[in-house]
């Protein structure tokens, strides 16, 4: 045992190490009336093509644009069509149905594992509608509003979650872990940040060659203590890359708090002023700033005036994923607390106050949601799902390691090919 | 036909494919204006301009990946880790993202890149400028893994990884960038000039990966070796007046097996030869490959000649480095048993 304090500095004081420790845990009365938020309207708008030090004020701000009536005030407000908001009350309300519906058919035991994104689908779905349909996105387990808001089959979504004969990835892939190269949404990695440099990288390409498209990359604020966030950065700095960079706060990284990533320190956007990016800090349940968020860093990277660092401040209404139980490390009933709302009440709220909307086509749109999703429910299920899978087309599981497959590889295939006989006691393909 | 070091050699593939496809792109610590601290990328960015070579910022998680963004979006590019001692910041990059882009998206996004390091000890490089971590990424499926032991193959090869489909960690033996190394530390080095594998033709060739070559035919023994090792196994060979043959594996993956079996069932003895560590090597591998395919056609156990399961020791790389007396030790025991 080596003495606690050495004997030369008995007169130093004793130095303590500091453990963030969230305000509230099980049992406690959450109150977030120490969480700073700004009036709807107060955060000025630089000019989109700014230097990025004009920016920098806005990151311990909050871009807000949706004010406690739900009205629309100040130089956020992006002005949207009717139209194109009632799209994206849309699919917001499709995404919640959609994990509703699928984190109980992983109850029911037709698959393996789910991940919601309850409380946080303005972030892709505003950030879907704002970008350019042939933009690329990096995005991370959380933004399936991505691929619902461009259009992507629902059907697709529910296959590769069942791993069944319909999944595009041939069940390779944990589910929740899409791939679709034509609605510009890249493979979602299990190994958190991955995402970040590569969005990055993708973007550096585009400017090498004269392209006119973007991207942006999604990460965690638990997952920005990774390197792969670091470097993202310096990348984007550097070469001024034409690349949008999320940062999803939702105060929870499955049961630690976002202090133990550096929260009590600095805000997640003022990590820009350091790289000297573009930065700002958003309501993220606010659909009309996210939207108008980013348009601001597209119009910015499309201008050849640099990266955006964007923190998305939310909220994770429901557990991490399927396997984890919230209960056993927050207060219950935090969520409804949260002092910044339902991104879906709130979007519903201000087309209510424009006369574009009402309760009864609000019951309406839900209810048509309903129908999708269920419809494509039973057409995934049709197909199979997770418990029975995994017999057919076993040589498949050997393709694609290489372009080509080499011999090692082909040696194992008839190995495993004859495995499956014995085991099915039939000849599997 | 030119002379050329291998160092000439790699230099002179870059420029063959930047030239014929602009969607290569090369970037790396200090390999644009300064073109390399080995001088491999000397003078692309003069000729390429700086957007196809450029400068990157000291992050070898950040280069790689930014290569597989690049990759995603359709460029092909060629990323320098100045030392392979280095790449581990990249590690996860490459094993969890490269190699398994095209498995997990079914063949939506692949990876066409080159993953360049020099590598391998005997330079005095210390124990963070000499590693041999090859087997780090054989052991990684998705990965294909060249080391060329000669110019004329270091420009063909390196060519062939560049318009490879798949991901390609390109080690390069940097104690024979300058001369073949015999392993003979009191000896100079040779310099490549006067050597026949350094004539190097002009413009585009490939040597295919995934081809062993024979370096020296043989009928008692075989000595499979890669990178600085094929001339230590040569020169050990020689010296010792053994008829083995000696293969020059050019690529650990693919491996071309073929070749291995038909040697070891003509020879009946195999030695296997890495610089490397000795635990869990890729002369592991080798060796229980043979032992799988060959066992009743060889009269000897399988031998293996590695480095020391320790780290690379500065002072004592002399000792460390496989050379002379390590192969003829070990030699001497596959003939003998
Ligand atoms: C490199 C890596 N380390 C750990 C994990 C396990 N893990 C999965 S999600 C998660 C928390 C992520 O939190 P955050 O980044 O805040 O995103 P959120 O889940 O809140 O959206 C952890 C630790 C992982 N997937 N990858």
């Amino acid at each position: 045992m080596s003495e606690p304090v050495s004997p030369t500095r008995r007169n130093a004081p004793r130095l303590a190490l500091h453990v963030p420790e969230p305000s509230y845990r099980p049992g406690d009365t959450p109150d977030f009336s120490a969480v700073r938020v700004p009036a709807a309207g107060s955060a000025p708008r630089p000019d989109s093509s700014a230097p990025a030090s004009e920016s920098h004020p806005l990151v311990n701000h909050l871009v807000r644009v949706l004010d406690e009536d739900g009205r629309a005030v100040g130089p956020w407000d992006p002005r949207l069509s009717p139209d194109i908001l009632r799209k994206m009350l849309s699919d917001m309300v499709t995404v919640r149905v959609f994990d509703d519906r699928m984190y109980r058919a992983q109850r029911q035991g037709k698959t393996s594992f789910y991940m919601k994104c309850t409380g946080e689908e303005a972030i892709a779905v505003a950030a879907a509608n704002a970008l350019d349909r042939d933009d690329m996105c990096f995005p991370t387990y959380r933004q399936q509003g991505l691929l619902v808001a461009r259009g992507y089959p629902l059907v697709d979504m529910m296959c590769q979650i069942y791993s069944n004969a319909g999944d595009k990835l041939h069940g390779r892939q944990l589910p929740i872990m899409y791939s679709d190269k034509p609605h510009g949404f890249f493979s979602i990695s299990g190994n958190l940040g991955t995402q970040y440099p590569q969005a990055v990288g993708w973007a550096m390409a585009s400017a090498i060659k004269g392209d006119s498209r973007i991207a942006m990359g999604w990460i965690g604020e638990g997952a920005t203590a990774e390197g792969d966030f670091h470097s993202a950065l310096t990348f984007a700095a550097v070469y001024q890359a034409p690349v949008i960079l999320a940062v999803v706060n939702n105060q929870w990284a499955i049961s630690s708090f976002s202090g133990i990533a550096g929260a009590e320190q600095a805000t997640f956007a003022a990590r820009a002023v350091g790289y000297g990016v573009a930065g700002l800090r958003v309501d993220g349940n606010d659909a009309l700033a996210v939207y108008a968020a980013v348009q601001w860093a597209s119009e910015r990277a499309r201008a050849n005036a640099g990266p955006t660092l964007i923190e998305f401040f939310t909220y994770r209404a429901e557990g991490h994923s399927t396997s984890d139980d919230p209960t056993g490390y927050r207060p219950a009933g935090e969520a409804q607390q949260w002092p910044l709302g339902d991104p879906v009440e709130r979007l519903k709220a201000h087309l209510v106050g424009l006369g574009e909307w009402d309760d009864e086509r609000h019951a309406a749109l839900v209810a048509d949601a309903d129908k999708n999703v269920r419809a494509a429910q039973k057409q995934a299920e049709a197909m199979g799902i997770l418990p029975g899978q995994g017999f057919d087309r076993i040589g498949s599981m050997f393709e694609d390691v290489y372009s080509d497959t080499p011999w090692h590889l082909a040696e194992q295939r008839d190995a495993a090919l004859g495995e499956a006989r014995i085991y099915l006691g039939r000849d599997a393909s | 036909m030119p002379n050329k070091n291998m160092i000439e050699a790699i230099n002179d593939a870059h420029r063959v494919t930047m030239a014929a496809d602009p969607d290569v792109v090369v970037f790396g610590e200090d390999v644009g204006y300064f073109g390399g601290v080995f001088r491999a990328t000397a003078g692309l960015q003069e000729q390429f301009g700086k957007t196809r070579c450029f400068d990157a910022p000291i992050s070898e998680g950040g280069i790689i990946g930014a290569a597989v963004g690049m990759a995603a979006y359709g460029l092909r590019p060629v990323v320098e880790i100045q030392f392979a001692d280095y790449i581990y910041p990249g590690y996860d990059q490459i094993v969890s993202e490269v190699a398994r882009m095209r498995y997990r998206t079914a063949g939506e996004w692949t990876m066409p890149m080159v993953i360049r390091s020099p590598y391998g000890g005997g330079i005095f490089g210390g124990q963070t400028h000499s590693q041999s971590p090859e087997a780090l990424f054989t052991h990684v499926a998705g990965l294909k893994v060249v080391i060329p032991s000669t110019p004329y193959d270091a420009k063909g090869l390196l060519i062939a990884a560049i318009e490879d489909p798949d991901p390609v960690l390109f080690f390069e033996p940097k104690r024979i960038y300058n001369g073949p190394f015999d392993g003979h530390h009191d000896r100079p080095v040779t310099p490549w000039a006067r050597h026949p594998d350094s004539e190097v033709p002009d413009g585009h060739y490939t040597v295919p990966l995934g081809k062993a070559r024979i370096v020296r035919p043989g009928n008692d023994l075989t000595v499979i070796a890669y990178g600085t090792m094929v001339h230590v196994a040569l020169a050990a060979v020689e010296e010792n007046g053994i008829d083995a043959e000696v293969i020059d594996l050019r690529t650990l993956v693919p491996l071309d097996i073929a070749t291995i079996e038909e040697s070891v069932k003509k020879t009946g003895r195999a030695l296997v030869v890495q610089e490397a560590t000795k635990t869990s090597g890729f002369g592991s591998e080798l060796a229980t490959l043979i032992q799988e395919r060959c066992f009743y056609h060889l009269e000897a156990p399988v031998g293996r000649v590695t480095g020391w399961d320790t780290p690379y020791p500065h002072a004592y790389e002399w000792i460390y480095f496989p050379g002379p007396i390590r192969m003829k030790q070990a030699l001497e025991k596959v003939m003998a048993d």
